[in-house]
């Protein structure tokens, strides 16, 4: 089996550039607090993070993979452990765990004890449907949707020649501190492997 | 006329004296096979449009990948000739040499596929491949008016590339 990337994020975490928590957290608060006035829906503002988050993470995946030197994950649960252990390391300086796997391994929830997006903020009883961090969300989709994976975790109805595949997930929040839950808590739910095809027609 | 010549008959270019000239093209492709960067630094023979190369080009690999996975005698598992392969999966080919040119290989696990193509006497050059695989993250991937997916037109990546290939030995 081919070697898989680093364990643990802390080493390449040291070797980021980094900028200052402060000025991050309160740069996205502001991000938020802007995308509030101009959209006035909180689901709006919600579909709106969530589609930054994507934007982010189709190009961060890339800087993930040639910092990281990880080369390939064999099944989906590896694929979260790396995200949970590595990514959030690498991008955000926290470390998640990786739980409540279902039995076929397609879903398991990303729980994040420290979250430095929420330093200072509190949400106002106009707001209690803004999932604040749904940026965190949309990265996830979007990276996710960039990397290929094999054919050990896939669903029997999808015939195993098929091995080029993207991964189409769902992410949402299933617990939340700032509304009151006890930790940050994303699900993410594998919805189905696009299978890649050789781009050009013969006729072409 | 010799058309089909070994390295006796028709030797190797000689060993480029002078740093700068030791590779002739590179090129980039997406996943979905868009080219999205090519350069050309000495490649004095051209046969095909612009368009068509790239097109050769990603088929040459695509078809060459899936050979090799097939050929592989260690691994149980394989795939049908001309079925994508999995980027880094059971085996794939980081190059090949003929006595005129080395082709050097690198795919990433999001499917970008970074293609140099050199003298044949050049060395292993998968470090290379991935430090230009860094390059393009710092100035492309990281330039905010650079759309995913489009032809890359970054000055300062190409300046940099063009710097960093020239020291290639």
């Amino acid at each position: 089996m081919a070697p898989v990337g680093p364990r643990s994020g802390d080493a390449i975490f040291a070797n980021m550039e980094r900028v200052n928590a402060e000025l991050f957290t309160l740069t996205y608060g502001a991000t938020v607090r802007q995308l509030l006035t101009d959209l006035e829906e909180v689901d709006e503002v919600n579909k709106q993070l969530d589609q930054m988050g994507y934007n982010i993470g189709i190009r961060l995946v890339d800087e993930f993979l040639a910092k990281s030197n990880v080369s390939r994950c064999v099944d989906f649960k590896e694929t979260a452990e790396v995200i949970a252990k590595v990514g959030f390391k690498m991008f955000l300086g926290v470390t998640a765990s990786v739980t409540n796997w279902d039995a076929d391994g397609t879903c398991c929830s990303i729980v994040l004890e420290d979250n430095p997006l929420v330093d200072f903020v509190e949400l106002p009883d106009t707001c209690q449907g803004l999932y604040y961090c749904n940026i965190l969300s949309g990265v996830i989709r979007g990276a996710l949707e960039m990397v290929s994976n094999t054919s050990s975790f896939a669903q029997p109805s999808i015939p195993s020649f098929l091995w080029d595949v993207s991964l189409k997930t769902e992410v949402t929040w299933i617990r939340d501190v700032l509304r009151g839950d006890d930790a940050y808590e994303l699900q993410v739910k594998l919805v189905k492997q696009v299978p890649e095809e050789y781009p050009y027609k013969d006729d072409e | 006329m010799q058309f089909f010549g070994s390295a006796e008959i028709s030797p190797s270019p000689p060993v480029p004296t002078t740093s700068g000239n030791n590779a002739h093209m590179m090129y980039v492709f997406n996943r979905n096979g868009v080219c999205l960067l090519y350069r050309e630094w000495n490649r004095p023979l051209r046969t095909l449009n612009a368009q068509q190369d790239h097109k050769l080009m990603f088929g040459l690999l695509f078809s060459l990948k899936s050979l090799t996975a097939k050929m592989d005698p260690t691994s149980a598992e394989r795939g049908n000739l001309g079925v994508p392969q999995l980027p880094g999966q059971g085996c794939s080919f980081h190059s090949f040499r003929t006595n005129t040119y080395k082709l050097s290989f690198m795919e990433s696990p999001s499917g970008l596929k970074l293609i140099l193509i050199t003298h044949p006497r050049t060395g292993d050059l998968r470090q290379s491949l991935k430090y230009i695989y860094n390059l393009y993250v710092e100035y492309v991937v990281k330039n905010p008016l650079y759309t995913p997916g489009a032809p890359i037109r970054c000055e300062l990546f190409n300046t940099s590339l063009d710097q960093y290939v020239r020291s290639i030995a």
